[in-house]
C-alpha cells in the first residue's frame, strides 16, 4: 500500500493507493469539513495552513482506506514544481512518518502525479498516448510513450488556460478562482455573440494572456450595466476561445506525433465544453482532476524510491524543470 | 526620481525591461503593478532575457513563484491570490529572496511582508498594445541608464 501526500499549492491531501491502482482513500483539504475543524483564517496558499492541516488529512486518509500505517509499505510525495514553503510542510512530513517506520520514500513530480491519475484502477490508460495536462498553473502537451517517462511536445508561453479560466472570471465579477462558475454561466450564454482571438504561436506552444486582455477590453468598452446583461454570453464566448485553442493544438499535436489516442488531464479537464468538444477522448476522473494526493501514489508506482533512510536530505523544488 | 515610458508592443515592454534588468544585482527587488492584462508578465520576461535566462517565463499566479537559472538567479513572484486576504506570509516567501533579483507582481497583496524595492514600476493600459510604463526609484543614476 501507497500513502501519497501532496501539498505543492492550495490544497492538503493524502491519500491511500493499492500497489496495483485501486484507490482506497483520497481526502482534500478543501473538499472535507477540514478547514473549519483545524484552519483559521489563512491564506489558502499559506504554508502554515497546510501545517496545521497535513496531520489530521493524513490520519483521515488512512482511516477512510480502514488501515493503519503497519499497512503502508511506500510513503510517496510532491517535491515539485510548486510554492516551496509549501512543499516542504509535505516533504517533511513523508520523510517523517517514513523515516519513524523505516520505510521507503518516493519523490513525485507533481506535472507526472497529473498524467498519473489516468493510471488509477478500474480503467487504467495503457500508454502510448497524446496528454494535455491543463490547470491553474500549467499547460502542457506531452507524448507518453511509457508510465513514468514522457516528452514535453508544448507548453504556455504566458498564462495556464486554468489562469485564463480564472482570470476571466474575475474580469466578469465572478470572484477568484472562478473557473468552475464561468463554465456553469456560459451554459446559458451565445458562444458567438462575441468574438475573442486567441493568439497564434509557432510550434505546439500555447498564449493565452492575450485573451485575457482582449475580455479586459470587452467588459471596458461595454460598462458594467451592460456587462452584467451579457454576462454569460461573454463567458461563452471567452470560454470558447479557450476551448478551442486546447482542441486545435491537440489536433496539430496528434497528426505531429502520430498518437491518436488522446487524454486530457488537470483542473481544466473538469470543464464542460472541453469535455464535450473532444468526443472519444479519455478525461481524468472528476476527483482526481484537481490536485490531489492519489494521483501522487499513483504516480509513485512509475518512480523509483529512496530506501530507507537516503531521503533524509531530500529538498523541494520550486520551477518545472 | 520617476521615469515615465510609453511602450507600444509587448516587444518594446520586454526591452525597456531588459534595459533594466542589466543594471540589477543580486538580492534587488522590483515591484511590478498594474492591472490585469497590462503586461506584468512581459516585463518580467524582458528582464529575465536580458539577464540569459532561457526558460519558458510564464504567469506565476497559481504557483505563487518562480525561480529562474541565468547570469543571475531571478525569482519572479506573483501576490495576485493573497490580494483581499490578509497578505502573504514572508516564511512562504523568504526562499525567492536568497540569492536572486526578484521581481514581484502584485506587490499591493504583500502585506507589508516584502523588503523594500529598489525600483517600483507600474504599467497602464493605454488602448490596444499601448503601454504607459512607470518607473520609481530613489536613484537617478539607476533611471537615466534606462531611458
Amino acid at each position: 500500500m501507497i500513502l501519497g501526500i501532496e501539498t505543492s499549492c492550495d490544497e492538503t491531501a493524502a491519500a491511500v493507493v493499492t500497489a496495483d491502482g485501486y484507490v482506497l482513500s483520497s481526502v482534500v483539504s478543501s473538499q472535507a469539513d477540514l478547514h473549519a475543524r483545524y484552519g483559521g483564517v489563512v491564506p489558502e496558499v499559506a504554508s502554515r495552513r497546510h501545517l496545521d492541516l497535513v496531520s489530521p488529512v493524513v490520519r483521515e486518509a488512512l482511516d477512510a482506506a480502514g488501515v493503519t500505517l503497519d499497512g503502508v509499505e511506500r510513503v510517496a510525495v510532491t517535491q515539485g514544481p510548486g510554492l516551496v514553503g509549501a512543499l516542504l510542510v509535505g516533504v517533511s512530513a513523508a520523510k517523517a512518518i517514513a523515516w519513524a517506520r523505516r520505510l521507503p520514500l518516493v519523490p513525485v513530480d507533481h506535472l507526472s502525479g497529473h498524467v498519473a491519475s489516468l493510471y488509477v484502477e478500474p480503467e487504467p490508460l495503457v500508454p502510448p498516448f497524446l496528454c494535455l495536462l491543463a490547470s491553474g498553473g500549467h499547460t502542457l502537451l506531452l507524448a507518453v510513450r511509457e508510465r513514468g517517462a514522457s516528452e514535453r511536445l508544448g507548453t504556455t508561453l504566458d498564462d495556464a488556460a486554468g489562469e485564463a479560466f480564472d482570470k476571466g472570471a474575475r474580469l466578469l465579477g465572478l470572484g477568484y478562482p472562478g473557473g468552475a462558475e464561468l463554465d456553469r454561466l456560459a451554459r446559458d450564454g451565445d458562444p458567438g455573440a462575441f468574438t475573442f482571438p486567441v493568439a497564434r504561436v509557432s510550434g505546439l506552444d500555447f498564449s493565452f494572456s492575450g485573451l485575457k486582455t482582449a475580455l479586459l477590453y470587452a467588459v471596458r468598452d461595454l460598462g458594467p450595466d451592460q456587462v452584467e446583461l451579457r454576462k454569460a454570453d461573454l463567458a461563452a464566448a471567452y470560454q470558447r476561445a479557450i476551448v478551442r485553442a486546447l482542441v486545435q493544438r491537440i489536433d496539430e499535436a496528434v497528426s505531429v506525433t502520430g498518437l491518436d489516442r488522446v487524454a486530457v488531464v488537470g483542473g481544466v479537464a473538469a470543464n464542460s465544453a472541453l469535455r464535450a468538444a473532444l468526443p472519444g477522448v479519455r478525461f481524468a476522473p472528476l476527483h482526481l482532476c484537481t490536485d490531489n494526493a492519489a494521483m501522487i501514489a499513483s504516480a509513485a508506482r512509475y518512480v523509483d524510491e529512496l530506501p530507507y533512510p537516503r531521503y533524509l536530505g531530500l529538498d523541494a523544488y520550486a520551477s518545472v524543470s | 526620481m520617476r521615469l515615465s515610458l510609453a511602450s507600444a508592443s509587448a516587444e518594446e515592454t520586454e526591452a525597456i525591461a531588459a534595459r533594466l534588468a542589466v543594471r540589477l544585482e543580486p538580492d534587488d527587488v522590483v515591484t511590478v503593478s498594474g492591472e490585469l492584462g497590462s503586461g506584468k508578465t512581459t516585463f518580467v520576461r524582458g528582464a529575465c532575457r536580458a539577464l540569459g535566462i532561457t526558460a519558458t517565463v510564464t504567469s506565476p499566479t497559481f504557483t505563487i513563484g518562480h525561480r529562474y537559472e541565468g547570469r543571475s538567479e531571478v525569482s519572479h513572484l506573483d501576490l495576485y491570490r493573497y490580494d483581499g486576504l490578509q497578505g502573504a506570509d514572508w516564511g512562504d516567501l523568504e526562499p525567492y529572496f536568497e540569492n536572486a533579483i526578484v521581481f514581484v507582481e502584485w506587490p499591493e497583496a504583500g502585506g507589508g511582508a516584502l523588503p523594500p524595492e529598489r525600483v517600483a514600476v507600474s504599467i497602464r493600459h493605454r488602448g490596444g498594445d499601448g503601454r504607459l510604463i512607470e518607473l520609481v526609484s530613489t536613484e537617478s543614476a539607476l533611471l537615466e541608464g534606462v531611458e
